[in-house]
C-alpha cells in the first residue's frame, strides 16, 4: 500500500514509525498516492461515500445516546430527540437525509464506474467489495428505517422479512428467525437495532479493503487506458485533496438544502403515525432508494420469483467483469455501448418511478418490459456488444491528449482535466 | 439513441399516469399561503396563540397532543406564551400523579413541564366514546399527513422548499365538509368531507363561524379558525421549525463561501499542471 519512503522530521515520530511505519503508510495513500491526471469530478464521489459514512456514523452514535428500542417507546422516544435533546432534531434529520445522500451519491459512483468501465480487469476486486458495500448499506438503510417505529417502518419490515418466506422449505424458518418470533414485533425491532449499530463498522471495514484494493491497482480513469509512466499522473496531495474538497462542499450544499429546507420531504407522512399492526397503510412503499428494486420484485406475478429477480438484480452487478466483453473500458470509445448505458440510466429512473406507483394496470406491465430491458442490458446486450462493437481509436496515453506529443510542453494549449 | 429513449420513457409514463389519473377520482388538496413557508419563513405568534384557543376550545375535547409539554408555549419560535402564561394554562389542567408515599395516585395541578393530558385513558375509552373511531393524536399530525404532489410538480418542490402539505391538507379537510353529491350514500354517523380519502369521515364538522371567539379583531370564520389551528398544528410538529430555517440559512452562507474559497484554491493549485 506504501507509495512512499515519507520520513517523519519529529524524533518522536521517527521513534513511532521505527516501530510502526503509520507515518509513511498514510503518506503513500494520501499524499505522494499518484492519480492520473485526467479524472473528472465524477471521480470525486468516493471521497464524498467516505465522508457520508463518517457523518453517519457519528450522527448515529448520538442519535443511540437518546433513543430507545421498544415498541412502545421508539416513536416517542424519536420525537423527544426531535423536541428536547439540544439540536437533536439536526441530528435526526442529517442522519434521515444523510442516508438519502449516501444512496445518491452511491448510485453515482456505481454508474460512473458503469460509464468507464471501472469493473474491469485488473479492478474486478474492487468492483466486488463495492457491491459488497452496497449491499451491506442496503441492508443497514433498511433496518434503521424500522427504528422510528412509525407505520411505514413497521410495514417496511413486515413487507420485507415476508419476502424470504418464498424460499421454498427453510423460507419460513428464516422468516422467524429474523422476526424472533411469528410476527414483526420487539424482538425485531431489538435485533434490527443491534444489526444497525453493527453493519456500519462492517461497511468501514469492507471500505478499507475497497480502498486498499484500489490503492493496489490505482485509479482507473475517463480514457480507460492504463498509467504507462510518471508523466501520467500527479500526486493526490494537493491536486486530488483540492479537488475533492470543492466537489465535497458542493455535495454538502445539496445536503443542507434538504437537512434545513425540506428535510421530510424525501420521508413518508405515514412514518410520523406511530406503528399499529391492525392498519394496513393504502400503498406500502420503500424509500426512493430502493424503489426501483421494488418496482422489479412488484413486476413478476409469482413472489418466489420476484423475489429472486429482486436480489439477481443487485448480484448480477458483482459478474459485470465477466459479463462485459469488450476490451475496452471507457464509454467514451464504445460508441454503441455509451448509448446502451443511457437507456440503461433511463430504465432505472423509469423503474424507480413505477416502484412509488401502485402495482396495478399499466404500471405493472410497463415495470415489466423494464425489468426485462434491465436483465437484457446485463446478460445479453454486455456479452455480445463486446464482440460487434468497433471501438474508436485509443490514446496512446493519458498524458498526450493534456501535454500533447511532446509532453514537456506543459502549459501549452491544454484544457483542464476536469472538462472532458 | 439517447434522446430516443428519453422520448419514449416520458411517453409511457406519461401516458400511463393519465390513464390512471382519469379513473381514481382525484383528490385536489390547494396550496395555501403559510408564514412558515420558504426559506425565511417564521411562525405568526398572533395565529398561533388563535390556533392555541382552537386546539383547546374544540380539538382537545376529543383529541389528544401527548408529545407537546405546556413549557414548550413559551420556548422560543412558539407561539410566545410568557412563563408566566405557561403555568397558568398548566395550572388548569388537573394531572394524575403518583404513587405518593401512602401508595396512592393522586390529583394535583399542572407543572409546565407535564405534557398536555389526554381526554382519554386509553384508545379503547376513546373508541367506546366514539363508535368505534379513534381521534388520533395531533402531536405530530401536520407531519403525518401530506399531499401527493406526482410529477413534474413534486421535484419542482425541491426547489421551491414546499413542505406546508400536511397543514394545506388539515386547512382542506377542516374547511371540507359538505353534503354527499347525488348518488353517494353515508352511514349514520359519518360525514361527506371532499379533503378526506374516501370522503366519509367520522368527525363530525367541527367548526362553526362565531363558535371561538377571538379578542384580536380577525373574523371569527370557519376558514380563519382551519388555518389557525393547521398553523398551531405545525408548530406543534415541527416547534423547532424557526431555529432550523434560520441555522439552514447561516449554514448556506457558510457553504457557498467557503466552496468559492475552494474552487479557486483548486484552480491556482492546478494552474500550473497544464
Amino acid at each position: 500500500m506504501s507509495h512512499s519512503d515519507f520520513q517523519p522530521k519529529n524524533p518522536a515520530l521517527q521513534w513511532i514509525e521505527r516501530r510502526l511505519p503509520i507515518f509513511s503508510m498514510a503518506h503513500g495513500s494520501f499524499v505522494s498516492y499518484p492519480v492520473p491526471r485526467n479524472l473528472n469530478y465524477w471521480w470525486t464521489f468516493g471521497g464524498i461515500l467516505a465522508f457520508m459514512l463518517v457523518v453517519q456514523i457519528v450522527t448515529g452514535i448520538v442519535l443511540v445516546m437518546h433513543y430507545t428500542p421498544t415498541t412502545a417507546e421508539a416513536f416517542d422516544s424519536v420525537e423527544k430527540i426531535m423536541r428536547d435533546v439540544n439540536f437533536g432534531w439536526l441530528l435526526r434529520y442529517i442522519h434521515a437525509n444523510g442516508a438519502s445522500m449516501f444512496f445518491l451519491a452511491v448510485y453515482i459512483h456505481i454508474f460512473r464506474g458503469l460509464y468507464y468501465g471501472s469493473y474491469k480487469e485488473p479492478r474486478e476486486v474492487l468492483w466486488i467489495l463495492g457491491v459488497i458495500i452496497f449491499v451491506l448499506m442496503m441492508a443497514t438503510a433498511f433496518m434503521g428505517y424500522v427504528l422510528p417505529w412509525g407505520q411505514m417502518s413497521f410495514w417496511a419490515a413486515t413487507v420485507i422479512t415476508n419476502l424470504f418466506s418464498a424460499i421454498p422449505g427453510v423460507g419460513k424458518a428464516i422468516t422467524q428467525l429474523l422476526w424472533g418470533g411469528y410476527s414483526v414485533d420487539q424482538p425485531t425491532l431489538q435485533r434490527f437495532f443491534a444489526l444497525h449499530y453493527l453493519l456500519p463498522f462492517m461497511i468501514a471495514g469492507v471500505v478499507g479493503l475497497h480502498i486498499w484494493a484500489l490503492h493496489h491497482v490505482g485509479q482507473g480513469n475517463p480514457a480507460g487506458i492504463d498509467v504507462k509512466s510518471d508523466r501520467d499522473t500527479i500526486p493526490f496531495t494537493p491536486y486530488a485533496t483540492v479537488k475533492d474538497n470543492f466537489a465535497l462542499i458542493c455535495f454538502m450544499i445539496l445536503f443542507a438544502w434538504f437537512v434545513f429546507y425540506i428535510p421530510n420531504y424525501l420521508g413518508h407522512p405515514d412514518n410520523y403515525i406511530p406503528a399499529n399492526p391492525l392498519q394496513t397503510p393504502p400503498h406500502i412503499v420503500p424509500e426512493w432508494y430502493f424503489l426501483p428494486f421494488y418496482a422489479i420484485l412488484r413486476a413478476i406475478p409469482n413472489k418466489l420469483m420476484g423475489v429472486l429477480a429482486l436480489f439477481a438484480a443487485i448480484l448480477v452487478l458483482a459478474f459485470l467483469p465477466w459479463l462485459d466483453t469488450s476490451k475496452v473500458r471507457s464509454a467514451r470509445f464504445r460508441p454503441l455501448y455509451k448509448q446502451f448505458f443511457w437507456v440503461l440510466v433511463v430504465v432505472c429512473i423509469g423503474l424507480g418511478y413505477l416502484g412509488a406507483k401502485p402495482a396495478e394496470g399499466a404500471y405493472v406491465i410497463i415495470a415489466r418490459i423494464l425489468t426485462a430491458y434491465y436483465f437484457l442490458h446485463f446478460l445479453v446486450i454486455l456479452p455480445v456488444l463486446g464482440y460487434f462493437e468497433t471501438p474508436k481509436p485509443l490514446p496512446k496515453s493519458i498524458s498526450e491528449p493534456v501535454l500533447g506529443k511532446n509532453g514537456a510542453a506543459a502549459g501549452i494549449g491544454a484544457r483542464a482535466p476536469e472538462k472532458n | 439513441m439517447r434522446k430516443t429513449a428519453l422520448l419514449i420513457a416520458a411517453a409511457a409514463l406519461f401516458g400511463s399516469v393519465v390513464s390512471t389519473q382519469a379513473t381514481e377520482g382525484h383528490i385536489v388538496i390547494q396550496r395555501q399561503p403559510w408564514s412558515f413557508a420558504g426559506p425565511f419563513g417564521t411562525f405568526d405568534r398572533a395565529q398561533l396563540q388563535r390556533g392555541y384557543r382552537i386546539y383547546k376550545d374544540v380539538c382537545s375535547a376529543c383529541h389528544a397532543m401527548k408529545l407537546v409539554s405546556f413549557r414548550n408555549l413559551a420556548q422560543p419560535g412558539g407561539p410566545g406564551f410568557s412563563e408566566a402564561q405557561a403555568k397558568t394554562v398548566a395550572a388548569d389542567y388537573k394531572i394524575t400523579d403518583g404513587p405518593n408515599d401512602k401508595g396512592e395516585m393522586f390529583e394535583r395541578p399542572g407543572r409546565v413541564s407535564d405534557h398536555f393530558p389526554s381526554p382519554d385513558p386509553n384508545e379503547q375509552a376513546a373508541r367506546a366514546r366514539f363508535n368505534g373511531a379513534y381521534p388520533p393524536d395531533l402531536s405530530v399530525i401536520a407531519k403525518a399527513r401530506g399531499v401527493e404532489a406526482g410529477l413534474p410538480r413534486g421535484l419542482i418542490d425541491i426547489i421551491t422548499q414546499y413542505q406546508e402539505g400536511g397543514p394545506d391538507y388539515l386547512y382542506a379537510l377542516l374547511t371540507g365538509y359538505g353534503k354527499p353529491p347525488a348518488g353517494e350514500t353515508i352511514g349514520d354517523t359519518q360525514h361527506w368531507n371532499r379533503a378526506f380519502p374516501g370522503h366519509r369521515i367520522s368527525m363530525p364538522p367541527p367548526l362553526s363561524d362565531g363558535q371561538v371567539e377571538y379578542t384580536d379583531g380577525t373574523p371569527a370564520t370557519v376558514d380563519q379558525y382551519a388555518r389557525d389551528v393547521a398553523a398551531f398544528l405545525m408548530w406543534a410538529a415541527e416547534p423547532h421549525l424557526e431555529a432550523r430555517k434560520r441555522i439552514g440559512f447561516q449554514v448556506m452562507i457558510f457553504l457557498i463561501i467557503f466552496a468559492g474559497l475552494a474552487y479557486y484554491t483548486k484552480k491556482k493549485v492546478w494552474a500550473d499542471l497544464h
